[in-house]
C-alpha cells in the first residue's frame, strides 16, 4: 500500500473531491507544485490551471480551476476553487465563446475594476482553451 | 343571520383558498428541502476559509502590512448594513423580524451619532426601510434566488459593490442582517460583522496543535491575505444568502401550514352554521305547513 494524502477540493457550493491520492500537481502562482503525503504545511494562491491527480504514477484525473487557495500539510491538502470542472467536460465552443466574450468586456471596459474583472476573465478562458490542447 | 347562499359561497371561497396555502406549502416544502441542501453543501468551503483565514490573520495580525480589510479604517463613523429579505410575502414573521431588527439597530447607531448606509437584498426588505430610511439606501439587489436556486455569481455581485464602497472609503464597519436557518419552524436572526474581518476566537485544541505548525506562504502572507479576503466577503454573502432562502422557505411553509389548518377549522365552523342553518329552515316551513293545514 503507498503512502497516500487526502486531496479535498471545495467549491462555494459543494464539497466536490475528499478522498486520498498519492499526489497531486497544483497550479500555484508561483508556480506549479506537486504534493506528496507528508508534505511541509503551506498555503499558497492558485492560479486558473488545471490539478492532476495521479494514481500509480500515472495522471488519472485532470480538474480544471479558475483559481482560489490551496492549504497542505503533512495529512492533506485543501483547495478552495472558485469553480471547478473536469477537464474532460470543457467543451472547446463554450471556452472559445468564453474568450471572446472576456475579450470584448475588456474593449469595453472603462472603470480600472471592471477591466481588472474583464483581464481576469480574459486569463481563466485562456487557461481552459490551453487545458484542452494538452 | 347570513342566508344559505351567502354562507355557500362563503364556504366555497374558504375552500379555495385553503387549496391555495396548502399548495404553496408543498412549494415551499420542496424548494426547503433544496435550498437547505445547498446551505450545508456550502459550509465546508466557508468553514474552510475560516480557519485559513484565522491562522493567517494570526501570523500577520497586528503588523503594519495588513491590509485594510483585516485592519479596518482606524474609524468607526459610517456603518454599512447589508439586509437580507425575501422577495415575496406571505412567510410569518420572517420579513418583519428582519427589518424590525435592522430598524433598531440603525435607530441605536443614529442615537449614537454615526452615519448609517444600507444595501438592501430582498425586495420586502427595500419597500419597508425606503420610508423611513430612504435617503441611506446605497444599493438593492432583487432576484437572487433563481430558478436553480442561488447563483454564486449574485453574491460575488453584491460583494463586488461592498469592495468598490470600501475602496472609496464610503464606510467604516460593514455588517450583515439575515435569518439564521435552525429548523423549519425556527430562524434566528443574525448580525455578523463583515469588514474588518473578525478574527474567529481560537477554538482550543485544534489551534493548539495548528499553531505550532510553521506554515510556509507562497507568494506571501500579505499577497495571499489581500487574495483572500476579499474572496472571503463574498463567501460569507453567498452563506448569508443560502441561509436567508432556507428560512425563508422553511418560515413559508410554517405559515402555510398555520393558514391551511386554519382554512380547515374555517371549513368546518362554517358548514356547521350551514347545515344549522338549513336545518332551521326546514323545521320553520314545516312549522308553516302544519299550522297552516291545522287552521284549516
Amino acid at each position: 500500500m503507498t503512502d497516500t494524502t487526502v486531496l479535498e477540493l471545495v467549491s462555494p457550493s459543494a464539497l466536490l473531491k475528499s478522498e486520498p491520492v498519492e499526489m497531486v500537481v497544483v497550479p500555484g502562482t508561483d508556480g506549479n507544485f506537486g504534493v506528496l503525503p507528508k508534505h511541509a504545511p503551506m498555503i499558497s494562491t492558485i492560479r486558473p490551471g488545471v490539478i492532476d491527480i495521479y494514481a500509480g504514477g500515472k495522471v488519472s484525473e485532470r480538474i480544471f480551476v479558475a483559481g482560489g487557495v490551496a492549504e497542505v500539510n503533512p495529512e492533506r491538502c485543501t483547495i478552495l476553487a472558485e469553480e471547478a470542472v473536469p477537464v474532460a467536460d470543457i467543451k472547446a465552443d463554450e471556452a472559445q465563446a468564453r474568450l471572446e466574450t472576456a475579450e470584448a468586456d475588456l474593449k469595453a471596459a472603462t472603470t480600472a475594476h471592471d477591466k481588472a474583472n474583464a483581464e481576469r476573465a480574459l486569463e481563466i478562458a485562456r487557461a481552459q482553451i490551453a487545458a484542452l490542447s494538452n | 343571520m347570513a342566508s344559505l347562499k351567502d354562507l355557500r359561497s362563503r364556504i366555497a371561497s374558504v375552500k379555495s383558498t385553503k387549496k391555495i396555502t396548502s399548495a404553496m406549502k408543498m412549494v415551499a416544502a420542496s424548494k426547503l428541502r433544496r435550498s437547505q441542501d445547498a446551505a450545508e453543501a456550502a459550509r465546508p468551503y466557508a468553514d474552510r476559509m475560516g480557519t485559513m483565514l484565522g491562522r493567517l490573520a494570526a501570523a500577520v495580525g497586528g503588523s503594519q502590512g495588513a491590509p485594510k480589510l483585516l485592519a479596518g479604517t482606524g474609524k468607526d463613523d459610517v456603518h454599512l448594513l447589508v439586509v437580507f429579505t425575501a422577495d415575496r410575502g406571505l412567510c410569518g414573521g420572517f420579513n418583519a423580524s428582519i427589518i424590525k431588527a435592522t430598524r433598531i439597530k440603525i435607530r441605536a447607531l443614529r442615537a449614537a451619532g454615526k452615519t448609517v448606509k444600507l444595501i438592501c437584498v430582498g425586495r420586502k426588505g427595500a419597500d419597508a426601510l425606503k420610508r423611513e430610511f430612504g435617503d441611506a439606501i446605497v444599493a438593492r439587489y432583487t432576484g437572487v434566488e433563481g430558478k436553480k436556486g442561488i447563483d454564486f455569481s449574485a453574491a460575488t455581485d453584491v460583494a463586488d459593490k461592498i469592495l468598490a464602497l470600501y475602496d472609496e472609503g464610503e464606510f467604516d464597519v460593514c455588517s450583515i442582517f439575515y435569518n439564521k436557518f435552525v429548523s423549519a419552524i425556527s430562524q434566528v436572526v443574525t448580525e455578523q460583522q463583515l469588514v474588518p474581518f473578525a478574527v474567529p476566537e481560537a477554538d482550543g485544541q485544534e489551534e493548539a496543535t495548528g499553531s505550532s505548525a510553521v506554515y510556509e506562504y507562497e507568494p506571501s502572507e500579505e499577497a495571499i491575505l489581500a487574495d483572500l479576503l476579499p474572496r472571503n466577503v463574498g463567501v460569507q454573502i453567498f452563506g448569508a444568502m443560502l441561509e436567508s432562502s432556507a428560512s425563508e422557505h422553511g418560515a413559508r411553509m410554517s405559515a402555510m401550514d398555520n393558514a391551511t389548518r386554519n382554512a380547515g377549522d374555517m371549513i368546518d365552523r362554517l358548514s356547521i352554521q350551514y347545515n344549522r342553518s338549513r336545518q332551521a329552515q326546514i323545521t320553520n316551513e314545516l312549522i308553516e305547513i302544519i299550522s297552516g293545514a291545522e287552521a284549516l
